[in-house]
């Protein structure tokens, strides 16, 4: 028991320390990105090539004045940032991480927790997170922040639904398991979902970039229209919060996307090379080297996400709804009748 | 249809959106594959300071008040430099030589203040073709940061080149300038020789 709680504390250290070192170093992968798809060279003085950047920018914020404005509501103004920081986190605790290994007999597998509801878990927590922008936004006391906590609020709203329903879909074709690490085990003994629902990943990509509130969804924070849209009255750590929760957004992103349609900590001829490598089942190896191609993955995705902000003009508020309510809606609804075709077809479901 | 005086007129397409258009995929893939090729081409960045930036041979700088052959100095405080300057960045306080200056400086008048101020400055030159001495040239120096703006006020103790350290101009002397000095006959041609005058005891 006491060991259980052990390394479910180690396990639950790494997956927090992973999600804020990846998230630090995509805010210099984000700059060296641009800059490489802008034709010119990133941040590259602090440190080699600019690996200490992040350090200096952390630094810079701790060393920033804390402002609180005056007739702001004292009390939502630090819970708004903390609760999106939380609900940050908290979707990855249900994310595998990489496949079970044994060590001295028993079997400990590279996951928080893996609830058979985790489909369900992750769109209630993405649901709450929702409040944090908004908690954000109302207790600046400044109407441009309200008005992009309104819009913010909105648009993640309107993409879940369309969201919702493509992963419905992904789940009939997994056999009605809600359970992550079914999912990606599906995916291992035949091919990956993305085969089965192209128009259901395509949905689930821009839903991803609507929620995560990256470009070019960024309506709510833009400079151009909003000053800072929700996080204009914010300074330092609070702001800090705020912009790292949303690189962990990014990141966490990536890995369901990873997970749902590319199989997750597999891929192809992954038994041939442990075979050949001389690793048997359970081996710690094969959990390291499936962590390595699930990270591969994310890491590819974290760059399209990158790719599509600096490719793609932003979008005005009426158009935004209107893609999200009035052809999300409907395509997704025709996925989800297609997958049910094309199941009943492959004899999966009965009538 | 109305008259039209011209035919350079273009006539704007008003056509509807086509299904691939309306579609907008191919158009952002297209986008897309556009930004990625920028991945594969050379950055023009250059890493100031480690690297710098090559400048044209004629760059126009710093000033530098010119001696001739002998290490006088050039400069007679005519003034034309200062009327010629359009930002009147040019001021100067003439004197007479004294009796025992000779060396220093050429003709009977010089200039003893002489100040640029680097902040009016517009480094257009106009002073350097101006000159009828051929005593201030602009040389590719830049001219360094300071913090108050009094020390912008460049006096002779920076504008004057250093007997031992002469600057090189000769690339700041047109063709034109070039070919004038080779006429001979023309007294503004001969060589000043200030041995004459200090034998015959004038000064």
């Amino acid at each position: 028991m006491i060991s259980f709680i052990i390394y479910k504390f180690i396990v639950c250290a790494v997956v927090f320390g992973l999600s804020l070192g990846v998230a630090a170093y995509a805010t210099l992968w984000e700059r060296k990105f641009a800059a490489f798809l802008q034709d010119r060279v990133g941040p590259d003085r602090a440190g080699w090539h600019g690996i200490l950047q992040p350090l200096a920018d952390g630094g810079k914020m701790f060393f920033k004045e804390e402002i609180v404005p005056n007739l702001s509501n004292r009390f939502l103004f630090i819970l708004g940032p903390s609760l999106f920081m939380m609900t940050a986190l908290m979707t990855g605790a249900v994310i595998p991480w990489g496949a079970d290994f044994t060590m001295d007999g028993k079997v400990y597998s590279a996951q928080i927790t893996d609830i058979n509801i985790g489909v369900l878990y992750l769109f209630g927590v993405v649901s709450v997170g929702v409040y944090g922008i908004m908690i954000g936004g109302w207790a600046s006391n400044n109407k441009f922040a309200l008005l992009g906590a309104i819009r913010a609020s909105s648009q993640m709203i309107s993409y879940e639904i369309a969201m919702g329903i493509s992963v419905i879909a992904l789940v009939i074709t997994s056999g009605g398991t809600l359970s992550l690490r079914e999912i990606v085990g599906q995916q291992d003994a035949g091919v990956a979902n993305i085969v089965w629902q192209p128009l259901g990943f395509l949905i689930f990509f821009i839903c991803a970039l609507a929620e995560t509130n990256r470009a070019p969804f960024d309506l709510p924070e833009c400079e151009s229209e909003l000053v800072g849209g929700y996080h204009t009255e914010y300074s330092s750590m609070k702001l800090g919060l705020f912009l790292f929760a949303e690189y962990i957004n990014m990141f966490i992103s990536s890995a369901i996307m990873s997970a749902f349609y590319f199989g997750g900590f597999n891929f192809p001829f992954a038994q041939e090379l442990y075979n050949a490598m001389g690793l048997e089942a359970g081996s710690f190896w094969i959990t390291l080297i499936g962590f390595g191609a699930f990270f591969t993955k994310i890491f590819i995705f974290i760059c399209v996400f990158m790719w599509v902000r600096w490719t793609l003009p932003r979008f005005r508020y009426d158009q935004l709804m209107n893609l999200g309510w009035k052809i999300l809606i409907p395509l997704s609804l025709l996925n989800l009748a297609l997958t049910v075709v094309v199941e009943f077809l492959r004899g999966h479901i009965q009538f | 249809m109305a008259i039209q005086l011209t035919n350079r007129s273009k006539v704007v397409s008003n056509k509807e959106q086509s299904f691939s258009e309306r579609l907008y995929l191919p158009a952002i893939v297209k986008g897309m594959l556009i930004t990625f090729s920028h991945l594969f081409k050379k950055t023009p960045t250059v890493r100031y300071p480690d690297q710098l930036r090559s400048r044209a041979g004629i760059y126009r700088g710093q000033h530098v008040l010119k001696r001739d052959e002998n290490g006088a100095e050039r400069c007679t405080a005519c003034g034309m430099c200062a009327v010629a300057c359009p930002a009147e960045a040019i001021t100067m306080e003439n004197g007479e030589r004294k009796k025992g200056e000779e060396h220093l400086y050429r003709e009977e008048k010089y200039a003893t203040k002489y100040e640029i101020n680097m902040l009016r400055c517009i480094f257009c030159g106009l002073c350097e073709e101006a000159c009828p001495k051929e005593a201030i040239f602009l040389t590719d120096r830049i001219v360094d940061a300071e913090y108050e703006r009094d020390t912008f006020v460049y006096g002779k103790d920076k504008l004057v080149e250093k007997i031992d350290k002469r600057i090189d101009v000769s690339i700041r002397e047109t063709k034109e300038v070039a070919e004038f000095k080779k006429i001979p006959g023309l007294k503004h041609n001969e060589l000043f020789d200030n041995s004459k005058q200090l034998k015959k005891g004038k000064h």
